[in-house]
């Protein structure tokens, strides 16, 4: 049996080792880098899931602690939170591979490709185990770092461009983030994510330091999280392959800054703590406005795979907007939509990347009829679709009940208003594509149709978004079962709110 | 402080007679000088690692040369600062020596060795000196040793900014050599704790300290100073620049810390604040320098500016984790930008040119040298995990405990305008174009040293507490709080 305080430190290396691995095999050595890929990734689902267990039976305690500064620790704790985006990180990192090993197939630079690949899940598990601040930092910056290579992987002058966009905003928003916790940490002298909070205790005097320490937060963690005015790298960064924006949109990069926001508020302020300050209402405000803007912009595009990009902007403030709103409910909302907004986002992507794969189609306006040609693609995207609108029963559904209800027991009825808006904006977003690919007949012969006979396209492309709709499915129709993600969440609101 | 236990051979004193005498063997041997310098540095790692476990056991070490005691004799002193800036030098020329034995012909190899082992005698020595005149003695051969390696690439242009770098480090020298008249006039010693502690605040004593200080600045290459740098630093062979930029502008800062903290515990926070105003300068101007760049070595070279200006935050904020901060940014930026330099070396070796706008072929041939490029970038950057953010942090966390919050500002730019020219240069390795191009295969050793180096920049954020640790061994900045 392995030791606990192992284990943390054994889920980040697990994708670390393969990748630095990966990235001196000889392009060629096909079979030994989808092994270690694989391997890797089911490694890491194992321990993951011994990690889980023991947490449920509640005797274990796994945390890794090494010195990093006089006074600081890196540490890497999973507690309930973290947890969650583990879990997520994990599962769709093992599907995500599957589908990276068969969209890449025979393209050049794959080493380099799977090796940053796995570095990006690295820092993703690594944000989403770190104990402590720096921690979260140090795996911040990592992840900044390991998604350029990805996103300028074709090399193209737009993949030049979108990496440099790219580049800028994260980086900057890294230099706000270092500025915010080297300056908590003179006031407080501790970093640990506790939960309710561990500056509530410091004295009034430093209320306006906080209130704009909280401010450079947010600012430092709303340029992943692609909070309006801060979202304008992520409609660019879709250039990348289709993999990369999978993962990019469902659980490394976007999903690293909603999870800095949900632990700044919960963990580090502490969500009652935040309120007496006067810091929720504004965070929610700025979270209506991104929904509402996301989802406008998005209409307007003709571009699949920008259209799901400005959806993310929208989708990924469900769960900010969640944060910000005081109560059990709303919480839970939150928690539950970081994995359903993952889980329903990679969907739509393997889809749009299968499209342009295999018929070379980008455009909205070109998909008309492409349902008959690849059905099992487009039902998977019309279950995403439908998750995104929120259709019951699907996961969306449920993230949307919470987040209703959770806005109504905390007395702002606003914010029913803004999901409203927000779900019809969807629907409009998101109706025309599948009634073109359903209802319309295709105007002409399809360009390529090489794998006729062989079903709709290869085997590695077609059981992630088909595994991955399925499951937004079964996170609907079984939120209340144990282990569901609604489920840890109230467990997690029990830690935030005391008993 | 005890007694070395072999009063006539001490571990000191060995760690600089060991490089010279390899300087002498290389220089009988000139047709086969590769042998004799490896086997030299592998020799003084080995001493360096000795008398580390000496002071670690002990404390500080305190030799006198000859048994004769300063104020008489000279004294070599080991304590936790000087430990680390040894341990940073053999590192690092461990390093470039493996590098340098693949990338030299056998025509510079000849010239190369005896002045390379004798440079590195000089820093040991300077490393370890306890008095202001041997430290002026130490600071000379070092000068005359770099100058002429910097001649080594014998080309117009190297040997101009050889002779350049010639008369900046002699005037350097002697504006030091006065303020050390001056204090022994004054004062009667040249021992730097007696110094310390006879010190009064008269006019002799400021004169003394305006031009030491004046002096070493030249040296160091601050901020308006630094002119002579890039031309020498970019025109010499790679595996030298390195050595300049890693560790021959360090020694003077060296100097200029260790006179700050012991001798001259006066000044008030007038100097203090102009230091860092100038290294704030030097951030900014090198950063704008280094980005308009299209050579890559002079990139690299204005870089080191930049890391230089950094240093000299730490002097207003007189703080002991500004200190260490500064000297982990030292230790840091001597292991990153020596990988940063061998990289580019590859990058000469392999395509002949070193234009950042035709860099597209690198990231296909040489991968390692590319990686070991951004590693080192990462660091210079002070993105975590490197001993650059460490650095970083400490500064930081020094400035905003001092309530000049205004010294975060020129770090958290720097950190913005080193990833703009690193990434400027990694976003043009990463464009293919069809021009044909005439290559030659680069050693592996070549390519592998870099990497190890770029590594160990990130590997300096993660074992951090070791080295900070062994920083106040013997409290060299026990009088800065």
């Amino acid at each position: 049996m392995l030791p606990d305080p192992l284990m943390p430190l054994l889920v980040v290396l697990s994708s670390l080792l393969a990748g630095l691995v990966i990235f001196f095999l000889p392009e060629d050595r096909v079979r030994t880098r989808t092994l270690l890929n694989l391997g890797g990734a089911l490694v890491k689902i194992v321990l993951v899931a011994f990690m889980f267990h023991g947490l449920y039976q509640g005797a274990h305690h796994y945390e890794t602690r090494m010195p990093l500064l006089p006074g600081l620790d890196l540490v890497l704790r999973a507690d309930a939170m973290a947890m969650l985006f583990v879990v997520l990180s994990a599962g769709l990192w093992l599907v995500t591979t599957v589908y990276a090993i068969g969209y890449l197939e025979g393209s050049p630079h794959r080493s380099r490709f799977f090796g940053f690949f796995s570095l990006c899940v690295t820092a993703s598990v690594g944000v989403a185990l770190a104990g402590n601040l720096i921690t979260f930092l140090l795996f911040y910056e990592m992840l900044t770092l390991v998604t350029y290579p990805l996103i300028v992987h074709r090399e193209t002058e737009a993949a030049r461009r979108a990496g440099r966009a790219y580049l800028v905003y994260t980086i900057a928003g890294g230099a706000l983030l270092l500025i915010a916790v080297t300056w908590l940490y003179t006031l407080t002298d501790t970093l640990e994510f506790t939960a309710r909070g561990f500056v509530s205790a410091l004295d009034s005097s430093h209320h306006g330091a906080l209130v704009a320490i909280f401010v450079l937060l947010i600012a430092g963690l709303g340029v992943k999280a692609a909070l309006i005015p801060l979202h304008g790298w992520l409609p660019q960064a879709m250039v990348a392959p289709a993999p990369v924006s999978a993962l990019l949109h469902a659980v490394a990069v976007v999903k690293a800054g909603a999870f800095g926001i949900l632990r700044v508020v919960y963990d580090v302020f502490g969500i009652e703590f935040s309120a007496r300050l006067g810091l929720l209402l504004p965070l929610a405000v700025l979270a209506a406005a991104t929904i509402i803007y996301g989802s406008v912009r998005a209409l307007f595009q003709d571009d699949l795979k920008r259209r799901l990009a400005f959806s993310t902007v929208s989708q990924v403030s469900y769960i900010v907007l969640g944060a910000a709103v005081i109560g059990p409910v709303a919480t839970i909302g939150s928690l539950a939509h970081l994995i359903h907004q993952g889980v329903m986002k990679i969907t739509l992507f393997f889809c749009a990347g299968n499209l342009a794969e295999e018929l070379g189609i980008h455009r909205i306006s070109e998909m008309d009829g492409v349902g008959r040609r690849m059905p099992w693609t487009m039902a998977a995207f019309t279950i995403g679709a439908f998750g995104m609108i929120g259709v019951p029963p699907m996961a969306g559904f449920i993230s949307k009940w919470y987040l209703g209800l959770g806005a109504l027991e905390a007395g702002q009825g606003w914010v029913i208003a803004v999901l409203a808006a927000s779900s019809l904006l969807n629907a409009a977003y998101f109706l025309p594509i599948l009634h073109a690919a359903w209802f319309r007949s295709p105007s002409g012969a399809w360009p390529d149709d090489r794998l006729q006979g062989h079903g709709e396209t290869a085997f590695a492309l077609l059981a992630p978004p088909v595994i991955t709709a399925l499951l937004t499915l079964a996170l609907g129709l079984l939120a209340l079962v144990p282990f569901s993600p609604v489920n840890w969440a109230y467990l997690i609101t029990t830690l935030e709110y005391g008993p | 402080m005890i007694p070395s236990p072999m009063p006539g051979l001490s571990l000191e004193m060995l760690v600089v007679a060991v490089p010279l005498l390899g300087a002498i063997c290389c220089f009988l041997w000139p047709g086969r000088s590769v042998l004799p310098g490896l086997f030299t540095s592998v020799a003084v790692t080995a001493t360096v690692i000795g008398l580390g476990w000496q002071v670690m056991q002990h404390g500080v070490l305190r030799h006198a040369l000859g048994g004769w005691q300063a104020p008489l004799g000279i004294d070599l002193q080991a304590d936790g600062l000087s430990l680390l800036m040894l341990t940073m030098t053999a590192v690092v020329g461990l390093a470039v020596s493996i590098y340098s034995s693949a990338y030299f012909g056998r025509e510079k190899a000849a010239s190369f060795w005896p002045l390379w082992c004798f440079l590195w005698a000089a820093l040991n020595a300077l490393f370890l000196s306890a008095d202001i005149f041997n430290l002026y003695v130490t600071l000379e051969l070092l000068g005359l040793a770099a100058v002429a390696l910097v001649a080594l690439a014998g080309d117009t242009d190297a040997l101009s900014a050889a002779m350049r770098y010639l008369l900046v480090s002699l005037t350097g020298s002697l504006f030091y050599l006065l303020g050390v008249a001056l204090l022994y006039h004054g004062f009667g010693t040249l021992d730097m704790v007696l110094l310390g502690r006879t010190m009064a605040a008269t006019p002799p004593a400021w004169a003394a300290m305006g031009l030491m200080s004046v002096g070493l600045l030249l040296k160091t290459a601050l901020f308006p100073l630094h002119f002579w740098l890039p031309p020498a630093h970019a025109g010499a062979p790679a595996p030298v620049s390195a050595l300049l930029s890693a560790l021959v502008v360090k020694a003077s800062f060296y100097i200029l810390i260790r006179l700050w903290l012991l001798v001259f515990p006066f000044p008030g926070p007038a100097p203090g604040q102009l230091l860092g105003l100038l290294g704030t300068a030097a951030i900014l101007w090198g950063g704008m320098q280094a980005l308009r760049q299209t050579r890559l070595k002079l990139l690299v070279a204005y870089s080191t500016v930049v890391q230089i200006g950094y240093l000299f935050l730490a002097f207003p904020l007189a703080a002991t984790i500004g200190w260490h901060g500064a000297i982990y940014l030292l230790l840091s930026h001597a292991v990153a930008k020596t990988a940063m330099f061998l990289a580019t070396g590859n990058i000469l070796f392999h395509g002949g040119h070193d234009r950042i706008a035709d860099l597209d072929r690198v990231a296909r041939h040489l991968p390692l040298t590319l990686g070991a490029f951004a590693l080192a970038g990462v660091s210079l950057m002070g993105l975590p995990p490197s001993g650059g953010f460490i650095s970083k942090w400490l500064l930081l966390e020094a400035s905003i405990r001092s309530g000049q919050w205004w010294w975060a500002m020129p770090l958290i730019a720097g950190g913005l305008l080193t990833g703009a020219y690193v990434f400027r240069v990694i976003g043009h390795a990463f464009t293919p174009s069809d021009l044909p191009r005439t290559s030659r295969a680069v050693p592996l050793r070549m390519e592998w040293t870099a990497l190890l180096m770029a590594m160990l920049a990130i590997a300096l954020g993660l074992i951090a507490s070791w080295p900070l640790a062994l920083m106040d061994t013997g409290l060299p900045f026990g009088g800065g709080t």
